[in-house]
C-alpha cells in the first residue's frame, strides 16, 4: 500500500507560496491517518468477534447434538476397550467352604404383552390361561382389548412354558430376557441365604436384589462387577449342614418340640460351620412375612441369631471361669449350697437338694443354682457384666447377615445384686443361641475372644484373651464331667469326649410377670473333642417333651443332649474328627514292599 | 527441487491415506470379531450357569440321601459314622507275587531225602 506522506512537498510548497502554515496539512493528514487506522482495527475486531463467536456456535450445536443423541440412544456397551469382563456381569454365586454351589443365576425369561400387535385377542387369552392355571381367560382378554399399550403377564417362565407361549404364535406376546437366583439346595441353610428378589424392573433386564440373610447383607458385593463373578465363599459346609439338619429335624419331632436351633462353631477361627434353625422354608419360594401373630413363630425366623431366650444353666460355666480367672476359686473350692438362698423377697432354689457343700467342679456337674449364685456375689455385678459384655452377650452378634442386629441380647434395666445371681445360672439375661456358641467357643478354646462369622477364614483368629489357658481347660474338665457322670450322661459318645453342659429354662408368660410351668426352652452347650477343643455345638429345643415315661420329661438331659448326642456322632466324622478310642496295636511304620 | 518436493509430499500424503483407510476397515473388523467373540463367550459362560446349576441341584443332599435310601440293597452306603475310622495296619496289602520255585535247594541236616521217606 501506498503510504501518503504527512508532508506533501506539493501541498507544502503550494501552502508556502499561499503562506499557510504547512504544518496544518501535517496535521490533518495525521489525523486522516489515525482514522484510517481505527476503522482497520475496529474492522479487525470486528471479524475476530465474529470467527469467535462462529466457534462458539459450532462448539455449543456440536455438544448439544452428542447430548441429545446420548440421551435418545439406548447404552452400549464400549467394545473397543478391554478393560474388565463385559460378559461376567450377572450377580456372584455363593458357594460353602468346598466351593459347593447354593445360590447361582439361571437365565429365564418374563413375558409381556404388547395388545396393539395382536391379531386374535381372544385366542390368545384363552391359550395362556390354558397354560398358566392361576390366569383368568376373561380377564386376560379384557386386559387385551383395553386401552394400555403395554401388559406384564409373568415376571418369570420356566423354558417349557416358553415354548409353550412361543407356539401360541401370536405376536403381541412378548419375551424379556431375565436372570433369575436359583438355590439349588432347596431349603438346606434357607435362614442363612435369606433368598433374592427382583429390585427395578425393565423389559431387557431386571435388577436380582437380595432380600434377606447374606444375600441382602452382601448385597453391593455380589453386584459389584468389579469382582468379575468371583464367588462369595461362606463357612458353612453343606454336607455338615444337610446332615445337621437331618438330625435335628429328627430330634424335633421325637421330641415333639415347636422349634429347635443348631450352632456348630470351629472354636478357633470362629467359623460357623452349620447353623440350623426349624422349621424352615425354601428360598426359591420365599413365604410371606406373617401379617398377624408372633414373628417367632414365622419359618422365616432364625432361632439361631434372631431368637433371643434366657438360655438357662449353660450360663454357668461363664461364672466359674470368671471365679477362677479372678483367684477367687478354684475347681475344688467347696462352696455353700444349702438352699434356699433367700435374697430380698427372692428366693434361689436347686433341682434337687445337693446337701451343704459342693466342690466348684460338683456345682457343675450338679448344676447348683445356689452355689453358682454364690460365686456370682464373690464376683459382683460390675465384674459379671463387664466379663458378658468382652464376651459380646450384650450386644446383637456381629454374624454376617441382615438379620443379625434384630437378635439383640434383652438384659435387665437395673444390673443389681439380684440380676447379678441370676444371670450367673442364665435367668435374666435372654440371648442367642449364637451369642451361647461364641461365648463358650472364646473360653473354652484356650481362652481367647472368637467373634462368630460366616466368612471362610484363613487362620484362628488369635483375640485378646479372656480367660487363661489353665482355667480354660479345667473348665472344659469341669464340662467333661457333667457328661461323665452329671445331668448330661447321654451326652456321651464313645470316641469323641464330649464336654457340656445342659440348660433347661422356662419360658417367660407372653404378657410377663412370670413363666410357663409346662414350657420351657432346653439347650445343650458342648464343647468336642475336650482335650484338643475344636468345635462347639449348640442345640435348643423349643417346648420339647419326652413322654416315653409317665409323665413328661422336660429337662435338657432327657431333650436337647440326646440329639446333640447324636448330632456329634454324625458331624464329627463329616468334619475329620477321628475317634479317640482304644486300638489293639500301637500305630507303628509298617514295611509293606521290599 | 521444489517440486519434486510438492510432488513427493503428495504422494506421502496419498500413502498415508491409502493405509488409514485399510486400518481403519481392519480395525472395524477386529471389533466385530470381538463382539462375536464376546457373544460366544457369554454363551458359553450361560451354559457352564446352567450346567453347573444342574450338577448343584443333582447332587442336593436330599436327592443324594433318597437315592441311596433307594439303592440300598445294591450299594448298602450309610451314613459316615465313627467307627468308619480304621487304621493303617487293618488294610491288607497286596503280598509280594513270589516266582515259582524251579530249583529247590534242601536245607535239611540229615541229608537229602529218599524215596522211601514215610513223611
Amino acid at each position: 500500500m501506498i503510504r501518503t506522506p504527512l508532508r506533501p512537498l506539493a501541498q507544502i510548497l503550494k501552502a508556502r507560496a499561499k503562506g499557510e502554515n504547512p504544518d496544518a496539512i501535517e496535521a490533518e493528514n495525521r489525523r486522516k491517518r489515525n482514522e484510517e487506522g481505527r476503522d482497520a482495527a475496529r474492522d479487525r475486531a470486528e471479524g475476530r468477534l465474529l470467527v469467535l463467536g462462529a466457534m462458539f456456535f459450532c462448539a455449543f450445536v456440536v455438544i448439544g447434538a452428542r447430548m441429545g443423541t446420548l440421551a435418545n440412544t439406548v447404552p452400549e456397551e464400549p467394545r473397543a476397550s478391554a478393560v474388565g469382563n463385559p460378559i461376567i456381569g450377572q450377580r456372584s454365586d455363593i458357594v460353602d467352604r468346598n466351593g459347593r454351589i447354593l445360590a447361582t443365576n439361571l437365565e429365564t425369561h418374563s413375558l409381556y404383552a404388547h395388545p396393539q400387535d395382536m391379531i386374535d385377542p381372544a385366542n390368545a387369552a384363552k391359550q395362556l390361561a390354558a397354560i398358566f392355571p392361576d390366569m383368568d381367560e376373561e380377564d386376560l382378554l379384557e386386559r387385551f382389548t383395553g386401552e394400555r399399550k403395554f401388559i406384564w403377564i409373568r415376571k418369570q417362565l420356566s423354558p417349557e412354558q416358553l415354548q409353550q407361549v412361543h407356539d401360541i404364535g401370536s405376536p403381541g406376546l412378548l419375551f424379556g430376557p431375565r436372570e433369575t437366583r436359583l438355590y439349588p439346595n432347596g431349603p438346606i441353610m434357607a435362614h442363612i441365604l435369606g433368598g433374592a428378589s427382583y429390585g427395578r424392573e425393565g423389559v431387557s433386564s431386571a435388577e436380582v436384589i437380595g432380600v434377606a440373610g447374606v444375600e441382602r447383607h452382601f448385597d453391593a458385593y455380589l453386584r459389584d462387577p468389579a469382582n468379575e463373578g468371583a464367588a462369595l465363599e461362606l463357612s458353612l459346609d453343606l454336607t455338615v449342614q444337610a446332615a445337621a439338619e437331618e438330625v435335628l429335624a429328627g430330634g424335633m419331632s421325637l421330641m415333639n418340640a415347636k422349634g429347635a436351633a443348631s450352632v456348630l462353631m470351629d472354636v478357633h477361627t470362629g467359623e460357623i460351620i452349620s447353623m440350623v434353625s426349624l422349621p424352615d422354608f425354601d428360598p426359591n419360594n420365599r413365604p410371606r412375612v406373617l401379617t398377624e401373630g408372633d414373628q417367632s413363630d414365622s419359618p422365616l425366623f432364625n432361632r439361631a441369631v434372631q431368637g433371643v431366650y434366657e438360655l438357662g444353666s449353660v450360663f454357668k460355666i461363664f461364672t466359674t471361669a470368671q471365679g477362677m480367672e479372678l483367684g477367687l476359686i478354684n475347681q475344688n473350692t467347696l462352696i455353700d449350697t444349702e438352699g434356699p438362698l433367700e435374697w430380698g423377697r427372692f428366693k434361689i432354689r436347686d433341682f434337687h437338694d445337693y446337701g451343704d457343700e459342693l466342690t466348684t467342679t460338683d456345682v457343675i456337674v450338679k448344676s447348683s443354682n445356689i452355689g453358682t449364685a454364690r460365686v456370682a456375689m464373690m464376683i459382683g455385678a460390675e465384674r459379671q457384666r463387664s466379663f458378658l459384655d468382652t464376651l459380646g452377650f450384650l450386644e446383637p452378634t456381629p454374624t454376617e447377615l441382615a438379620e443379625a442386629p434384630t437378635g439383640k441380647p434383652l438384659l435387665p434395666r437395673n444390673w443389681s445384686e439380684i440380676s447379678t445371681m441370676t444371670i450367673s445360672y442364665g435367668h435374666g439375661l435372654s440371648s442367642s443361641p449364637l451369642h451361647l456358641a461364641a461365648g463358650y467357643a472364646s473360653v473354652l478354646n484356650g481362652g481367647t475372644l472368637v467373634t462368630p462369622t460366616l466368612v471362610k477364614q484363613e487362620g484362628p483368629q488369635n483375640g485378646p484373651r479372656i480367660v487363661s489357658e489353665s482355667v480354660s481347660a479345667r473348665s472344659r474338665d469341669m464340662l467333661r464331667q457333667v457328661v461323665v457322670r452329671g445331668t448330661a450322661s447321654f451326652g456321651d459318645v464313645p470316641g469323641y469326649g464330649v464336654g457340656g453342659k445342659t440348660g433347661t429354662a422356662d419360658k417367660p408368660l407372653t404378657r410377663g410377670g412370670g413363666y410357663y410351668d409346662d414350657k420351657v426352652i432346653s439347650t445343650f452347650a458342648s464343647v468336642f473333642p475336650v482335650d484338643d477343643p475344636q468345635y462347639v455345638l449348640i442345640v435348643t429345643l423349643d417346648e420339647p417333651s419326652e413322654n416315653s415315661g409317665d409323665k413328661p420329661r422336660r429337662t435338657a438331659g432327657w431333650t436337647a443332649v440326646p440329639v446333640a448326642a447324636e448330632m456329634i456322632r454324625r458331624v464329627a466324622p463329616l468334619l475329620g474328627v477321628r475317634p479317640d478310642v482304644e486300638t489293639l496295636r500301637p500305630v507303628g511304620v509298617t514295611l509293606t514292599s521290599n | 527441487m521444489r517440486g519434486i518436493l510438492y510432488v513427493l509430499s503428495a504422494l506421502a500424503v496419498m500413502g498415508l491415506g491409502f493405509w488409514a483407510y485399510q486400518e481403519n476397515y481392519k480395525t472395524q473388523q477386529s471389533i466385530r470379531d470381538v463382539r462375536v467373540l464376546h457373544a460366544q463367550i457369554g454363551a458359553a459362560h450361560e451354559r457352564l450357569g446352567i450346567l453347573r446349576a444342574e450338577w448343584a441341584y443333582l447332587n442336593r443332599p436330599d436327592r443324594l440321601a433318597d437315592l441311596a435310601e433307594l439303592n440300598f440293597d445294591r450299594l448298602g452306603l450309610l451314613p459316615l459314622m465313627p467307627d468308619a475310622f480304621g487304621e493303617v495296619e487293618s488294610i491288607i496289602y497286596p503280598l509280594p507275587e513270589i516266582l515259582p520255585i524251579t530249583d529247590p535247594i534242601d536245607v535239611n541236616s540229615i541229608g537229602p531225602s529218599t524215596e522211601d521217606d514215610p513223611l
